[in-house]
C-alpha cells in the first residue's frame, strides 16, 4: 500500500514545515532592526518578555503544567549571570548566557518534583512558593546580591568579544533577538518531535498516555527542565542588557504577567507568547503614554473584556489583534517615515 | 507456563472487597473472555493487571516475570496493552498522530525530542499496517473528536494494539457501538493475529461465546467457574447469577 504510506510521512513531514505566515513574522521581527531604531529599548523589554512567555508556553501549553513561579528561574539566572560577570568568572556573553540557562534548567530539575505533586492549585502555590523563597534569599544575602538596591557594578564585555553593548540598545537588540530565534528553533523542533507528540498526548488524556506506554512524570520533569533552562536565558539576557539585576526579577507580578501575555496571545502553538508580549509591552507603552497614573487600570480593564470575550473567541480574537498589529505596525512605519522626513539627516 | 498468571489477587477499598483471591491463568495465544454481573469487580480486576491500582495482596506474572510493583507505562514495555471501557483517546489528535504517537513509544523514540515525527520510516510503515487493520485510513486526517462512535471504538483498539502486545485486555470493547457499526467491529476483533493472547470483559453474551475459547466468571469479587465456554454455559451457578435461578434447581 505505498500510496498511504507516501501520504502518512507527506502529512508528518507537513506537520512541522515552517509557513509563510512563520517566515513572514520572522522577517519582519529582524527588519525591526532597521525598521525601528528608536524603539531599541521597548523592543528588547519585548523580546525578553516573548522568550519568558515561551517558557511558559512550553509548560502550559504542551503540557498542561500551570506555573506562577516562572520568575524563580528568571532571577536565578539573572543574579547568576550578574554575579559571574561582576567577578569576572566568565566574561563573554554568549557563553554566560548558556551558563545560566543551564543553572536554570538544573533548578528546575530539582524543583520539578514538586510539581509532579498535586493538582493546578496545589501546582500554582508550588511554583508561586518556590520564587518567593528565592527571592527572599536574595533579599537576606544582600552582601553577595546588593539585596533591595540591586546588584551594582555589573559589566558586560563585548559579545563574541566583538560587538559592544551601547546606550541606545541597538547590539542589546539585536542580540535578543537572535537568542529569541535559537531558542524558537529549538522550541519548534521540541514540539515537532516524537517527544513533544507525547507531551500533548500526557496533557489531553493521562491515563491514557500511561497506558500506551508513555512515562507520564518523565516527559512533565522534562519539559520542565527545559522550561526552566528558557526562562533563565530570559533572566540572563535582562541583567546582559541592562547591567543591572534587582529583586523584582522574583516578583510575583513578573510570573503573573507572563499568565496575561498568554491570555492575549493564546497557548499550545509557540507564537502566542511572542505576539502577547508584543501586543502587551506596547499597550502598556501606549496607555502610559496617555495616562501615566493610571496605564494599570487600562491594562486591568483589557484583560477582564479578553476574559469576558471567553476562550473559545480566544482564537478568533487574536486573529483580530494580529490584524490590528499588522494595521498598528503599518501605522508606525509610515510616521517613522514622516519624522525621516520632517528631520533633516543630521549625520 | 500461561503467559498472564494471577495468584490470589486481592483488593480492598477501606472495608469493602473489590476482588478476593483472583487467581486467573491466560494461556498465550488464548481467547479468554471474563465475564460477570454488573459490581463483580472485573473493572478492578483490569485496573490491577494494567497497574491503574496497587493489589493489597496477592502478585501478577505476565510471560513468567513478577509484574506486580512495576507502573502502568513499563507492563506497557512489557507486552501487555489495554483498552477502555469508555473511550480514553487524545481528542485533539488525529487518528494518524495517535497511532504514530503510540509506534514511536514503543520504538523507543518516545523520548527523541530532536528529529521530527514522521522521519523514521520504520515508525511510518507501523503507522500504516495499523491504520489499515483497523480500517481508519480513511478518517486518519480528521480530528478524533469528531469521528463516528464506532470509529472511535476502533481506533481505541487500535491504540493498544499499536503498543504491540503479546496481551491484549479488552475492555467491552463494543459497548455502545450502534447495530450499523458493529459488524465492522466485531470482524476487526475476530481478524486479531493469532499469536496476541486477548482477554475479553464483557457483558454481551453472544459475542463471549462466539469469540471465547475460554471463560472466569467473576461474582462477588471472587472467581466463580473457569472452563470452556460449554461448560460455562452449562453451569448451574453461572446460570444462577445470570438468570436469577436459584441454585437449588441444579
Amino acid at each position: 500500500m505505498a500510496p498511504l504510506a507516501t501520504d502518512v510521512s507527506a502529512y508528518l513531514a507537513r506537520r512541522a514545515r515552517w509557513s509563510p505566515l512563520e517566515i513572514a513574522f520572522w522577517m519582519f521581527a529582524f527588519a525591526t532592526i532597521w525598521l525601528f531604531p528608536g524603539k531599541h529599548l521597548i523592543l528588547t523589554e519585548t523580546a525578553i518578555l516573548a522568550l519568558f512567555a515561551l517558557s511558559l508556553d512550553l509548560i502550559l501549553g504542551y503540557a498542561g503544567i500551570i506555573s506562577l513561579g516562572q520568575a524563580a528561574f528568571f532571577g536565578f539566572a539573572g543574579y547568576f549571570s550578574g554575579l559571574i560577570a561582576k567577578y569576572s568568572i566568565v566574561n563573554e556573553p554568549v557563553v554566560a548566557l548558556i551558563l545560566s540557562g543551564l543553572v536554570a534548567a538544573a533548578l528546575g530539575f530539582v524543583t520539578s518534583f514538586l510539581v509532579l505533586r498535586g493538582s493546578d492549585l496545589t501546582r500554582l502555590m508550588v511554583t508561586l512558593g518556590v520564587s518567593l523563597i528565592l527571592g527572599e534569599i536574595a533579599n537576606r544575602y544582600s552582601n553577595i546580591t546588593g539585596g533591595a538596591d540591586g546588584l551594582q557594578g555589573v559589566s558586560i564585555a563585548p559579545i563574541l568579544g566583538m560587538f559592544r553593548f551601547d546606550l541606545f540598545g541597538h547590539t542589546g537588540y539585536t542580540y535578543c533577538l537572535i537568542v529569541l530565534f535559537v531558542c524558537f528553533v529549538i522550541a519548534r523542533r521540541i514540539v515537532y518531535s516524537p517527544f513533544g507528540l507525547s507531551l500533548r498526548a500526557v496533557k489531553g488524556n493521562t491515563l491514557r498516555a500511561s497506558a500506551i506506554g508513555i512515562p507520564v512524570n518523565g516527559r512533565l520533569i522534562a519539559i520542565y527542565t527545559v522550561s526552566a533552562g528558557f526562562a533563565g536565558i530570559a533572566g540572563g539576557l535582562l541583567t546582559q542588557t541592562t547591567a543591572f539585576c534587582s529583586l523584582d526579577v522574583f516578583s510575583l507580578e513578573r510570573s503573573a504577567d507572563l499568565l496575561l501575555v498568554l491570555i492575549i496571545g493564546g497557548t499550545g502553538y509557540l507564537y502566542g507568547g511572542l505576539i502577547g508580549a508584543v501586543i502587551y509591552k506596547f499597550l502598556q507603552d501606549w496607555i502610559a503614554s496617555l495616562t501615566p497614573q493610571y496605564w494599570q487600570f487600562w491594562i486591568g480593564f483589557v484583560l477582564v473584556v479578553i476574559v469576558l470575550v471567553g476562550r473559545e473567541r480566544i482564537e478568533a480574537w487574536t486573529a483580530a489583534l494580529r490584524a490590528f498589529i499588522v494595521r498598528i505596525g503599518a501605522r508606525m512605519v509610515t510616521r517613522q517615515a514622516a519624522v525621516d522626513r520632517a528631520v533633516p539627516d543630521g549625520n | 507456563m500461561p503467559i498472564l498468571q494471577t495468584i490470589g489477587l486481592e483488593k480492598r477499598f477501606g472495608g469493602i472487597t473489590a476482588a478476593h483471591d483472583v487467581s486467573l491463568a491466560i494461556e498465550k495465544g488464548a481467547r479468554h473472555a471474563l465475564i460477570g454481573p454488573n459490581g463483580a469487580g472485573k473493572t478492578t480486576v483490569i485496573n490491577l493487571l494494567t497497574g491503574v491500582l496497587k493489589p493489597t495482596a496477592g502478585s501478577i506474572m505476565l510471560g513468567g516475570k513478577d509484574i506486580t510493583a512495576l507502573p502502568p507505562h513499563e507492563r506497557v514495555r512489557l507486552g501487555m496493552a489495554r483498552t477502555f471501557q469508555i473511550n480514553q483517546l487524545f481528542l485533539e489528535l488525529t487518528p494518524l498522530e495517535t497511532i504514530g504517537l503510540a509506534v514511536s513509544e514503543r520504538l523507543g523514540a518516545g523520548s527523541d525530542w530532536w528529529r521530527l515525527v514522521g522521519s523514521n520510516p520504520a515508525v511510518t510503515g507501523e503507522i500504516v499496517e495499523i491504520l489499515e487493520r483497523f480500517r481508519l485510513a480513511d478518517v486518519m486526517h480528521a480530528r478524533t473528536a469528531i469521528l463516528p462512535y464506532g470509529k472511535q471504538r476502533l481506533l481505541e483498539i487500535a491504540l493498544a494494539f499499536a503498543c504491540r502486545p503479546q496481551v491484549l485486555l479488552l475492555d467491552e470493547p463494543a459497548a455502545g457501538v450502534p447495530e450499523a457499526e458493529r459488524q465492522e467491529l466485531l470482524a476487526t476483533i475476530a481478524a486479531l493475529p493469532e499469536e496476541v493472547t486477548v482477554l475479553l470483559i464483557e457483558h454481551d453474551m453472544d459475542l463471549v461465546f462466539s469469540f471465547a475459547d475460554r471463560i472466569s466468571v467473576l461474582v462477588n469479587g471472587g472467581l466463580l467457574v473457569d472452563g470452556a465456554p460449554e461448560e460455562v454455559a452449562r453451569d448451574p451457578r453461572v446460570k444462577a447469577v445470570y438468570l436469577g435461578e436459584e441454585l437449588d434447581d441444579a
